[in-house]
């Protein structure tokens, strides 16, 4: 018994002696670190392959060639890899035509986007007039309420297009711009294209957080309002243009809501051939397999995918600084 | 007596107003109008003509059609709202965790944050519609063509009795219920935060470092500091990513969807109006109640 006291009584001197303590500690904090290290890299891990999975599937089951696509043995890597799907999808998609056709027409709604918002955005920031917050708060009405719940008097709208009776002068009736993506090009230009309230929100944000000394500089300097905004203003707000820039091409590129509400050709707009590609492929081939025709469609959504994959994997830094920077973070 | 020019106060009102014209332009042409029209057409029948269309007042005939006699309407409302008052607290406190983990540094960072953002990228109907068969193929084989039974055989997990335990444990069934739809859309909530994972990450980088030094000395734990200091920090944003959340999520809604097959496809302009209002409706007030109730409970740091 009084051995036994002693020893505890040792093992209580080891445990409290303060350099074992520090060890201990040392030894504690390592082991957290770790722990917390390993967790987060499989939190992380995983989410990823969930991101990424259906990508890496979709790319490695464009390859497939039929054998492959039944046989169970194969999974990811094909074993004999064609390139049919690819050849198929791109004449299916007409794809170079349908894509100078796309860029084209992204690019100007692109413009379009960066030129009216910054105006509109940079009107708001620097200028006071009545009615300001009134009409601020319709900025942000427009971001909440989705295009979704005007469509039908749009559709209405362009279906015949005649504001003010002005068309039925010019040509005699009204004009049926659906079909066309002309209806888009309008209502970008007047600042109520894609996502127009939130580029608008942006460059509000961000031209309030710029100094105003650089403007008084050159009023003094005998610029006059338009000049300052034009040379000086949109200069300095490169970081927002940009950002805006980049979310507009990609956002419109992948927008099928406004292709399919003013039935804009397919010939004009990548992204609806996708959803026909499947149902051409199979009239063309004399298809019936589903899963044979689904190969295909994947082919297709590659080819479509990767010029906005591309651009991300270019301007990555810009997309996600972009957010962070410039103002959604109000 | 030679006449007074404007002010320069006026001057700059006036050039103010010019420079947002073109938007109070579409604005007035396109929303404040179209708004008026859709509340118009959901009272009346419509009729397309070839040069325009007509419309006949009809009263509330369009609101009891779909709510009394449409096949899907009450079921698709109910269940798309339901779906984004289930998606809207996950994904926030989903971005919120991501955010804190993404926020530390570590080696890979930027890939993984790349990573995270690739679904803003990527959120296109067509796309995503092909994404999802996508991704039941990679749990299943390309090959596995009855792919339920597969996954039931095959991941060796019966979630049933899991199911089970956990009643048997007494957790009430509504909150059990919310855990197993929350697991089993995980990848919705993963593709849908990717915004939110980056807006709450400058959230987190503005907080002052300041406060988490007062924090350390004070003695608070890591838990402590993340509730008293962090969170508080971080409320404003939230509101910001609950708006964002709750337009995107709605506008990729199932009701969304409906109304716009009733107009292309079934040409019921009055129900489509309807259904487009009510359910615009019900969503903003939803979205206001929870905004004024946080704003309320918000702290301001500024």
């Amino acid at each position: 018994m009084a051995k036994l006291s002693a020893s505890v009584k040792t093992l209580r001197e080891i445990m409290t002696d303060p350099e074992v303590e520090n060890d201990r500690r040392r030894t504690a904090n390592i082991l957290k670190r770790f722990l917390l290290a390993v967790f987060r890299f499989v939190v992380l891990i995983g989410i990823s392959y969930v991101i990424l999975g259906p990508i890496i599937g979709m790319v490695a089951n464009s390859f497939f060639s039929d054998e492959d696509a039944y046989s169970a043995l194969v999974y990811l890597i094909p074993q004999n890899p064609t390139l049919d799907r690819y050849k198929t999808a791109l004449s299916e998609l007409n794809y170079w035509s349908t894509l100078g056709n796309t860029t084209f027409y992204i690019v100007v709604l692109m413009l379009l986007q960066v030129f009216i918002c910054s105006m509109v955005g940079y009107g708001f920031a620097r200028y006071e007039f009545p009615l300001k917050k009134v009409f601020f708060a319709c900025v942000v009405l427009m971001i909440v309420i989705p295009p979704n719940t005007i469509m039908l008097p749009l559709y209405m709208t362009f279906r015949t297009f005649d504001p003010f009776g002005l068309m039925t002068a010019i040509n005699g009736s009204a004009v049926n711009m659906l079909g066309t993506p002309i209806p888009m090009y309008i209502m970008t230009l007047f600042g109520t294209g894609l996502r127009s309230g939130l580029y608008i929100y942006i460059f509000n944000q961000f031209f309030r957080g710029l100094p105003k000394e650089i403007e008084e500089a050159a009023f003094v300097d005998g610029a006059g309002m338009w000049y300052t905004y034009f040379r000086i203003m949109l200069i300095n707000a490169m970081p927002s243009v940009i950002t805006v820039a980049i979310f507009s091409l990609v956002w419109q590129y992948n927008d099928t809501f406004y292709a399919n509400l003013f039935l804009i050709e397919d010939r004009i707009v990548i992204s609806k051939r996708i959803s026909s590609l499947a149902s051409n492929v199979a009239n063309h081939l004399q298809l019936n397999d589903p899963t044979i025709i689904q190969l295909y469609t994947y082919a297709g959504i590659v080819l479509v995918v990767l010029p906005v994959l591309l651009l991300y994997i270019l301007l990555q830094k810009q997309f996600i600084e972009g957010v962070e920077r410039t103002g959604i973070v109000g | 007596m030679k006449k007074r020019g404007l002010t320069l106060m006026q001057k700059r009102a006036v050039v103010g107003l010019l420079f947002i014209l073109p938007w109070v332009i579409g604005f007035v042409a396109f929303y404040i109008r179209s708004l008026i029209l859709t509340v118009q057409f959901s009272l009346s029948d419509i009729v397309l003509e070839d040069r325009g269309y007509s419309t006949a007042f009809a009263g509330l005939k369009n609101y009891l059609y779909i709510f009394t006699e449409h096949g899907s309407f009450n079921q698709t409302l109910v269940e798309s709202l339901g779906d984004i008052v289930i998606d809207v607290p996950l994904i926030i406190f989903f971005s919120l965790l991501m955010a804190m983990i993404l926020n530390t540094k570590f080696k890979g960072r930027t890939v993984i944050r790349a990573i995270f953002f690739l679904p803003v990228i990527m959120n296109s109907e067509a796309i995503t519609g092909a994404m999802d068969l996508a991704r039941e193929m990679m749990q299943t084989g390309l090959s596995g063509s009855s792919s339920e039974m597969l996954e039931a055989t095959n991941s060796g997990v019966n979630v049933d009795y899991y199911i089970a335990l956990f009643r048997t444990l007494a957790l009430p069934d509504s909150i059990l219920n919310y855990v197993v739809s929350a697991v089993g859309r995980i990848s919705d909530i993963i593709s849908l935060s990717g915004v939110q994972i980056v807006i709450f990450i400058a959230a987190l980088q503005s907080v002052p470092s300041s406060l988490y030094e007062v924090a350390k000395i004070e003695g608070a734990t890591t838990y402590e500091t993340f509730w008293k200091v962090t969170f508080p920090m971080v409320m404003p944003h939230i509101i910001t990513n609950i708006v964002y959340t709750v337009v995107d999520s709605f506008s990729q809604s199932e009701i969304v969807e409906l109304a716009y097959t009733e107009f292309s496809t079934n040409m019921m302009y009055g129900s489509s109006s309807a259904m487009s209002l009510v359910s615009t409706v019900l969503v903003c007030s939803i979205l206001g109640i929870v905004c004024a109730w946080i704003s309320k409970h918000t702290f301001y740091y500024n």
